[in-house]
């Protein structure tokens, strides 16, 4: 029964990462990586770490990955540019990462370690249960414990820090681009005070109902102006 | 099942991040492979506490869960950063860091 979860959780764990690196649509790649974080808490479960398995599904799959989707919500899921450039480069990274692998494996599967081809320890029914965990942590670990609480803190507020709105760089705040430079105009994907609570609430300044966008996208919205000609005027 | 497959597993899925982290170019997919790499550490930190019967491994997991969700904070802050200042979000044109 172990095997069969095993297996299915390994492939589910090994699916999602392939997904994650694969799928070009960062959106698409998050819920991946939510599936592959799913299957691994099932093989964390057969491994009888129930509280990190628990809180790898509640905290990991839960709160971590919804920040995620909220900032490529934010940012628009740009699609990855097409791999024009340097695609000798990219199979050198593939053959590196296969490397890595067979390496990996021969240092741990390699160790000589006479566990390895075992089951591990014997049962114990208070292996990795909540309680344990908390005792440990309270006990022999409370330094650790403490000082993660205190790098979440400062984690929180540089976060913060970072991405609030700077008062010292009144030009961005009117949407004009930071940098001129030619192949960089896909930084602006959208026009002035899309996106800000202004435009949430409707209150943008006069004339400015119409937010245009940087250069006119192809699939911008037809006007009067531009009508398709009438069938019988051109050939088709 | 036996520890080794376990181990086997957390090799796949540590390479197959290495892999993304060298050919992703957005910083957004960049931090989720990174995120691959730190979840095959914590299998493999499970599997060996497991073999041990030692559940200190299962602490060393907890903290390396707490650090990558500090990591994710400060990451994806640095990304809106970024955005906000209207900058390409792409790793290979960001090479300098200046104020």
């Amino acid at each position: 029964m172990s095997e069969v979860v095993f297996f299915m959780a390994g492939i589910g764990a090994i699916a999602g990462a392939l997904g994650v690196v694969t799928l070009s649509n960062p959106f698409y790649a998050v819920l991946s990586l939510i599936g592959h974080l799913i299957s691994l808490a099932a093989l964390f479960l057969l491994l009888q770490a129930e509280f990190l398995a628990a809180a790898q599904v509640v905290v990991y799959a839960g709160a971590v990955m919804v920040l995620y989707i909220f900032v490529v919500s934010y940012i628009g899921g740009q699609d990855e540019p097409l791999y024009s450039t340097a695609s000798s480069l990219r199979g050198l990274a593939i053959l590196f990462a296969g490397l890595l692998a067979v390496e990996l494996m021969i240092a741990t599967l390699g160790s000589g370690l006479q566990a390895i081809d075992s089951r591990g320890a014997p049962y114990d029914a208070d292996f990795g249960t909540p309680g344990e965990i908390g005792e440990m942590l309270l006990t022999r670990f409370l330094l650790a414990f403490e000082l993660a609480s205190f790098l979440l803190l400062v984690a929180a507020v540089g976060a913060v820090i970072l991405a609030r709105r700077r008062r010292g760089l009144p030009e961005l705040e009117s949407g004009a681009p930071a940098v001129r430079a030619p192949g960089m105009e896909f930084a602006t994907p959208h026009g002035p005070r899309v996106g800000t609570m202004a435009e949430t609430a409707g209150i943008l300044p006069q004339g400015e109902d119409e937010v245009p966008g940087p250069a006119g996208p192809p699939w911008r919205r037809r006007s009067e102006s531009d009508e398709p000609p009438a069938a019988g005027e051109k050939g088709w | 099942m036996d520890i080794g497959w376990y181990l086997a597993v957390s090799a796949l899925i540590f390479a197959i991040g290495a892999a993304g982290v060298l050919t992703k170019r957005n910083p957004l997919v960049l931090l989720l492979c990174i995120e691959l790499m730190l979840n095959a550490g914590n299998l493999a930190l499970l599997a060996f506490a497991r073999m041990h019967g030692d559940m200190d491994g299962q602490i060393f997991a907890l903290i390396v869960m707490v650090v990558a969700a500090c990591e994710v904070t400060i990451g994806l802050g640095l990304i809106v950063a970024l955005y906000r200042r209207r900058l390409p979000i792409d790793v290979d044109e960001l090479r300098e860091l200046q104020g």
